[in-house]
């Protein structure tokens, strides 16, 4: 049967001791594991930063791409096979600094894609210099005298943007994440968990302390209140919701391409057989 | 015998729509046809040409004389009336202008008043349509059965675009009825009239890509047009929101199974250039069709050039193998972007394919196609081949490791990798491992180089005079040939369609036989003579270069020849 160990690998991981990273990558495997997802249907796309060495860290297919370019191989792996179970993972400067224009783009697509951000608000593998979610302040040996640039907010932007699944979760809350995660895998379209992350080496400010202390679960929170659900997205500082803010599915990107329709649809593009032969008719119209 | 027609205007004038229709009248009518390009990039005013070459056989390029110049606007005729002939005509709207009094050659058709009268201004073009087929001494049978089926759809313009024909038909009747005789016809079966975009997109099709991402450039956007139409054969086409976004979306594509394209110009090549070497390191399958213009930066957007040979060639950071093979002409693209699709299934390489404004916008007269012979084996591991566990990147003399797709087998997952990775795809950085996969990956070269085809000797076969070209010249050199022989000339014709690895037997071979060899090229610094010289250490003698973004005519070759000889 399905457990987390379905999804181990043999392989050394490169993580600092204490990252937040292990306990993501422990979400994930029990949320795998809960759906009875089998490996080899389930796809897991990164680009480049430490959260995106985690396809080697988990037994599934993936497709470890560019830094920045995480999204885009996920959504043709979509349409060519739509019976793949499709996930983002990578770091926020992966995601929002280098990848942003793909982020806005795949968000107004609307894949069947969940997406989860490893947020430690630095960049970890390049040795510390400010993401673009680094807090106003925060020194780095590049920002000298400080972040001086607004901080990039994932959640209103994907809220303004008309993302049908918000969510952010904390890697210190592990069995709250893994439900997140597993919502945000059986939502249809596109889906954001934004994971609070503290980065142990490179982040002194947004420590695993700073995170416990202010980050607070949801409750009684109407997940179709999109007014709501912008609120608690600006809510930073002394309190950081995490949980569902937002849950409306609308029609997916798959579900509105004509080739993927009706019963040739039910065939994955991958899957179908083809013969030249059978497009002799495409010359009529230059006759 | 040949017609040569240019219809010339401001953007938005209907130069291109009248150039379509009487394209397809003569098409019908048997004739051989070949059409070409030349617009500014607006989308209002500015001067526009079509250029119509009509003849018993398809010619293969445009050539710059001038029979009869439909002229939409006045700039029209003082740009163009140096190509004119004593016998040209010109035909024209006098109450939009009027042509200077020593002009004798002028056939005035009130076009707007005409198509006014016959139900709407828009129908101009049909009465200009209308005026040419008189003028040649045409009738308008052909004319009435296909603005029959051009708007059928559409309540009562049939009959109004008939009127406006027959309007044009008679007016310019008055003032020259079949002025010119028509070529011989040598065509007795059904041919296409179609350019080069077209055949790039019906190409894809039916070599079985089924998907397309892109984002518009010129002069590649034909080929995203094209197959966006064909969404019914089961296509995706999805305009990505930048050429980035675009080849990481293809390559995701095909990396889940599916043959998949993605086609720009040098611009947007530029932006793709990091997803080329993902790639190669990934060693996922890609063809890019790369429509060159000239640059640099914007250049001339709408213009043609062979500028981005050496672009292709060393595109992308690190060492990795790639094929190139290029545009010669239609015949020849429609068969030569499946061997692309085949090469980087084959291989699992990027594969690009080079093209041009002269040649994705020139339509050309054809026979049909000849669809059986088009490849779709896809390379992939079949079940009683696969060792378990499944490696993606498994070490093989050849350097091909078995390409299986995720999901394709139970219990098996496929892990790509653009970090140096082991056989398994996981993340390596130790000395011994790394080596071995550049090893693995680069012996897929030697496999390319054997695919690649050598060109043919066409002309003479023990010529004095070799002619050098790749890509979209073919035609202009090939003209330039004939007319050398006409001449009692020996000269010959190698023309590189397969441009890398690159194949050097032929050309090697016959290089130190002739008297004069000359390349030619359009662009400032003679890429691909450079090229052959890396490759042979051989040298040619001239090298013939326009770069002003227009395509060569044949005489300006045989001119450049001439005074080297
Ligand atoms: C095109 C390109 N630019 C820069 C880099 C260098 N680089 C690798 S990871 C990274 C930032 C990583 O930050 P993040 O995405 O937040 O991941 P983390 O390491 O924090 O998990 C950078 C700048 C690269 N690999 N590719
Ligand atoms: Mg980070």
């Amino acid at each position: 049967m399905f457990s987390p160990n379905c999804f181990t690998t043999d392989q050394e991981i490169a993580w600092c001791p204490g990252c937040g990273n292990f306990d993501i990558l422990q979400a994930l495997q029990e949320a795998l594991a809960e759906l009875e997802l089998s490996p080899h249907r389930v796809l897991l796309c990164s680009g480049i930063g430490q959260a995106a060495k985690i396809p080697h860290y988990i037994r599934v297919n993936g497709f470890n791409g560019l830094h920045g370019r995480a999204l885009p191989p996920a959504v043709g792996a979509r349409i060519a096979n739509s019976s793949l179970k499709v996930i983002v993972q990578s770091g926020d400067g992966d995601t929002y600094g280098e990848g942003g224009n793909h982020f806005l783009h795949t968000i107004r697509r609307n894949p069947d894609i969940a997406h989860f951000v490893h947020n430690n608000q630095v960049y970890g593998l390049t040795k510390g210099q400010a993401s673009p979610t680094s807090d106003l302040g925060m020194n780095t040996k590049v920002q000298t005298a400080g972040v001086i640039l607004s901080p990039f907010n994932p959640l209103s932007l994907a809220l303004a943007l008309g993302a049908g699944f918000v969510a952010r979760g904390f890697s210190g809350e592990t069995e709250h994440l893994k439900q997140l995660m597993k919502a945000a895998l059986e939502f249809p379209g596109y889906a954001l968990v934004d994971i609070l992350q503290p980065c142990i080496s490179f982040n002194k400010l947004n420590t695993f302390a700073w995170y416990k202390k202010r980050v607070q679960k949801l409750e009684g929170h109407d997940t179709g209140d999109q007014e709501a659900a912008e609120r608690l997205a600006r809510q930073w500082g002394d309190k950081i919701p995490i949980g569902i803010l937002y849950q409306v599915p609308a029609p997916t990107f798959e579900s509105r391409i004509p080739a993927l329709q009706g019963e040739a649809g039910e065939k994955p593009l991958a899957g179908r057989p083809f013969n030249p032969g059978s497009l002799v008719h495409l010359q009529e119209e230059f006759m | 015998m040949e017609i040569n027609i240019l219809i010339g205007g401001a953007a938005g004038q209907g130069v291109e729509t009248i150039a379509a229709l009487l394209g397809k009248v003569m098409l019908r009518s048997g004739y051989g046809l070949c059409l070409d390009k030349d617009y500014m990039s607006r989308v209002r005013g500015g001067h526009n040409f079509s250029r119509l070459r009509i003849a018993g056989e398809t010619p293969w390029c445009a050539t710059g004389k001038v029979d009869i110049l439909v002229s939409m606007d006045q700039e029209t005729y003082f740009i163009h009336q140096d190509t004119l002939q004593e016998k040209s005509r010109i035909i024209y709207d006098p109450e939009s202008f009027s042509l200077p009094q020593e002009e004798k050659r002028g056939v005035p058709v009130p076009l707007q008043r005409l198509a006014k009268e016959a139900g709407g201004a828009v129908m101009a073009n049909t009465v200009a349509v209308g005026a040419v087929l008189v003028v040649l001494g045409m009738d308008t049978d052909s004319a009435e059965k296909l603005l029959q089926e051009m708007f059928a759809h559409k309540e009562g313009m049939v009959e109004k675009n008939y009127l406006a024909l027959k309007k044009g038909y008679k007016e310019a009747s008055h003032h020259c009825s079949a002025c010119f005789s028509m070529p011989d016809k040598k065509i007795d079966e059904k041919r296409l009239f179609i350019d080069g975009n077209e055949v790039l997109g019906m190409s894809a099709l039916a070599s079985g890509c089924r998907f397309l991402s892109a984002y518009p450039m010129t002069p590649s956007t034909g080929i995203m047009n094209y197959l966006a139409g064909k969404q019914e054969c089961g296509v995706v086409v999805e305009q990505a929101e930048d050429e980035i976004a675009a080849i990481n979306m293809v390559l995701g594509a095909s990396y889940a199974g599916v043959r998949s394209l993605t086609c720009t110009s040098g611009g947007g090549f530029a932006l793709m250039v990091e997803g080329l070497s993902l790639a190669g390191m990934t060693e996922t399958p890609v063809v890019i069709v790369m429509g060159m213009r000239p640059g640099p930066a914007t250049g001339l957007p709408t213009r043609t050039e062979q500028g981005d040979l050496e672009f292709v060639l060393h595109a992308g950071h690190g060492e990795f193998p790639r094929a190139v093979l290029s545009a010669t002409h239609l015949e020849d693209a429609f068969y030569r972007l499946n061997k692309a699709f085949y090469l980087a299934d084959k291989y699992q390489v990027p594969v690009i394919f080079l093209t041009d404004q002269n040649f994705a916008d020139s339509a050309r007269s054809v026979p049909p196609f000849d669809f059986q012979r088009l490849n779709y084996e896809r390379h992939l591991v079949e079940e009683k081949g696969l060792i378990r566990p499944y490696q993606r990147y498994r070490i093989t003399e050849d350097g091909i490791s078995p390409r299986a797709l995720p999901g394709q087998f139970s219990g098996e997952v496929v892990l790509a990798d653009s970090d140096e990775h082991d056989e398994k795809g996981n993340i390596i950085e130790d000395a011994d491992t790394r080596r071995r996969m550049v090893e693995k990956r680069l012996r897929k070269q030697a496999g390319l180089a054997s695919e690649m085809e050598e060109p043919t000797l066409y002309g003479h076969q023990e010529p004095d005079i070799l002619l050098m070209g790749w890509g979209s010249t073919y035609g202009a050199l090939r003209e330039t040939v004939d007319n050398l022989g006409f001449q009692g000339r020996k000269a010959a014709l190698l023309h590189f369609s397969d441009l890398w690895p690159l194949p050097v037997k032929a050309v090697s071979e016959i290089l130190t036989s002739v008297d004069k060899s000359f390349c030619v090229e359009n662009n400032a610094t003679g890429q691909f003579a450079a090229l052959f010289r890396r490759e042979t250490g051989l040298e040619v003698d001239h090298k013939i270069l326009k770069y002003d973004g227009r395509p060569f005519m044949p005489e300006e070759i045989l001119q450049e020849v001439q005074k080297n000889v």
